[in-house]
């Protein structure tokens, strides 16, 4: 037989907790990354160009350049400078754990905020006007009408913002942490079975997707039941 | 410029521009054999392009990268003695490099060529077979410009994935602009400077397409009434 699986149940344990790496960083940096994006949506569908321009400049930035980039400038860059190193933030900083949730949720802000900022755009003006009418205060509009709505509508699209940082914190294996693919690293140097490795890592990747997917239907089907198409 | 390493870093940039190019070649190929696998009629061959467009957008570039690369080297090297080829066979990184970013975007074009081909109306296709055209004809005269138009938003989205994705080629070696930049970072000890500058790089790279392709777009989509809200 060419392929030997008895090293990968050996490890299995190793693979179980790098799911647990790769669950907690996704989490953390989802997290950090919607909290950070509400904001940022916000000053994308301003009409002031000193509100806009900021976010835009912001989310242009961070989408045109690669993640591993991001991460690489952040974990590795930032020791560039003296006053970083000598400073109080540096303990957490020097840390691998940190600095990849930090780069994943600047990162995932970034195309959150744009999606959000999309479906804050494609509200029905009847709505908005509906809302003014009422008398609404603009704070009132937005925390009661536009918010609640586009964030909902905004579920389709982030789902797929989700699945792609599950994919992405595999880098964080390129900085030593030892998520799902940082286990699959392991296993594939200590023993020289590279394929073996991957392809259950791959597997494990696929697996949690499959949940993501599964998890997102029933949140649209909770959420967005009234968009759904109407049964005959 | 940059300590007299800007000279390499361009270099490398170029090969990450050829490496983009061309893995966007092969995975244009693979996308339309994708599409067209999952649009047949013929059931084993769509249930085949639909696993191939779902198993490969469903794991992480990074891991398919390490699989192909170094799963792949390693699996060519164990089936080759069976077929009674004793040497070891070394691929060429490059040449990995292109087929395996081909093969991963191949499968998320393989989604776009799909929907722009079912957004075009069926009578299209087949006013086209009753004036006399072949299968052939009506494919390259009547659905391919046509195609185009709907696909370019999806392809554009998926170039800017590929272009920053050559970037993880980096990890297993290949020596673009990425490998280049963490070389003069740890030579010099100044790696945000050369990081930075290589995000600026990719910027460039990204901005660029994004206006070219936008200029295309409008191209094909001159005739195309749009409505305003």
């Amino acid at each position: 037989m060419i392929f030997d699986y008895n090293v990968i149940w050996e490890n299995l344990p190793l693979y179980l907790g790098g799911v647990l790496v790769t669950l907690k960083l996704l989490a953390i940096s989802l997290a950090l990354g919607l909290l950070a994006a509400i904001p940022l949506a916000l000053m994308r569908v301003s009409r002031q160009p000193a509100v806009n321009l900021p976010a835009w400049l912001y989310t242009y930035v961070i989408r045109g350049t690669p993640m591993l980039v991001q991460l690489f400038l952040i974990y590795y860059g930032l020791a560039q400078f003296p006053a970083i190193r000598d400073s109080v933030l540096w303990p957490y900083l020097s840390n691998a754990t940190f600095c990849a949730c930090l780069a994943f949720a600047v990162n995932t802000s970034a195309y959150t905020a744009e999606i959000l900022a999309g479906s804050l755009k494609a509200t029905p003006h009847g709505e908005i006007e509906a809302a003014k009418a009422m008398g609404m205060s603009r704070g009132k509009l937005y925390r009661r009408i536009l918010l609640p709505s586009a964030l909902r509508r905004a579920l389709p699209q982030y789902s797929n913002e989700v699945i792609m940082m599950l994919h992405t914190t595999s880098l964080a294996s390129i900085v030593t942490l030892i998520d799902i693919t940082g286990a699959a690293r392991t296993v594939s140097s200590q023993y020289y079975l590279p394929f073996e490795a991957y392809i259950t890592a791959g597997a494990f990747y696929l697996c949690l997707t499959f949940v993501l997917v599964r998890l997102f239907k029933r949140a649209e089907r909770r959420w967005l039941a009234y968009l759904a198409p109407r049964k005959a | 410029m940059l300590n007299g390493y800007g000279a390499t870093i361009v270099e490398g940039a170029w090969l990450t521009l050829t490496l983009a190019l061309s893995s966007m070649a092969v995975a244009i190929l693979l996308g339309l054999i994708g599409a067209a696998f999952r649009l047949s009629p013929v059931r084993w061959l769509a249930l085949l392009g639909e696993a191939y467009a779902t198993v490969i957008r469903g794991i992480p570039d990074l891991v398919l990268i390490l699989l192909i690369f170094y799963g792949g080297q390693d699996l060519v090297n164990r089936v080759a003695p069976l077929l009674g080829y004793d040497d070891y066979i070394d691929l060429n990184p490059f040449a990995s490099g292109v087929f395996t970013l081909g093969f991963i975007f191949g499968a998320y074009l393989s989604e776009t060529f799909r929907g722009a081909f079912m957004a075009i109306p069926r009578g299209q296709g087949e006013a086209g077979a009753a004036y006399g055209m072949s299968g052939l004809q009506v494919f390259f005269r009547i659905l391919v410009p046509q195609m185009i138009r709907l696909a370019i938003p999806g392809f554009t989205n998926n170039w800017l994935v590929l272009t920053k994705a050559t970037a993880l080629i980096s990890v297993v070696g290949l020596q673009d602009m990425m490998f280049k930049a963490k070389n003069a970072a740890d030579a010099t000890r100044e790696p945000f400077t050369f990081y930075l500058a290589v995000a600026a790089l990719y910027l460039v790279l990204t901005s660029v397409s994004l206006l070219a392709l936008r200029y295309l777009e409008k191209r094909y989509s001159a005739g195309i009434k749009t409505a305003e809200l």
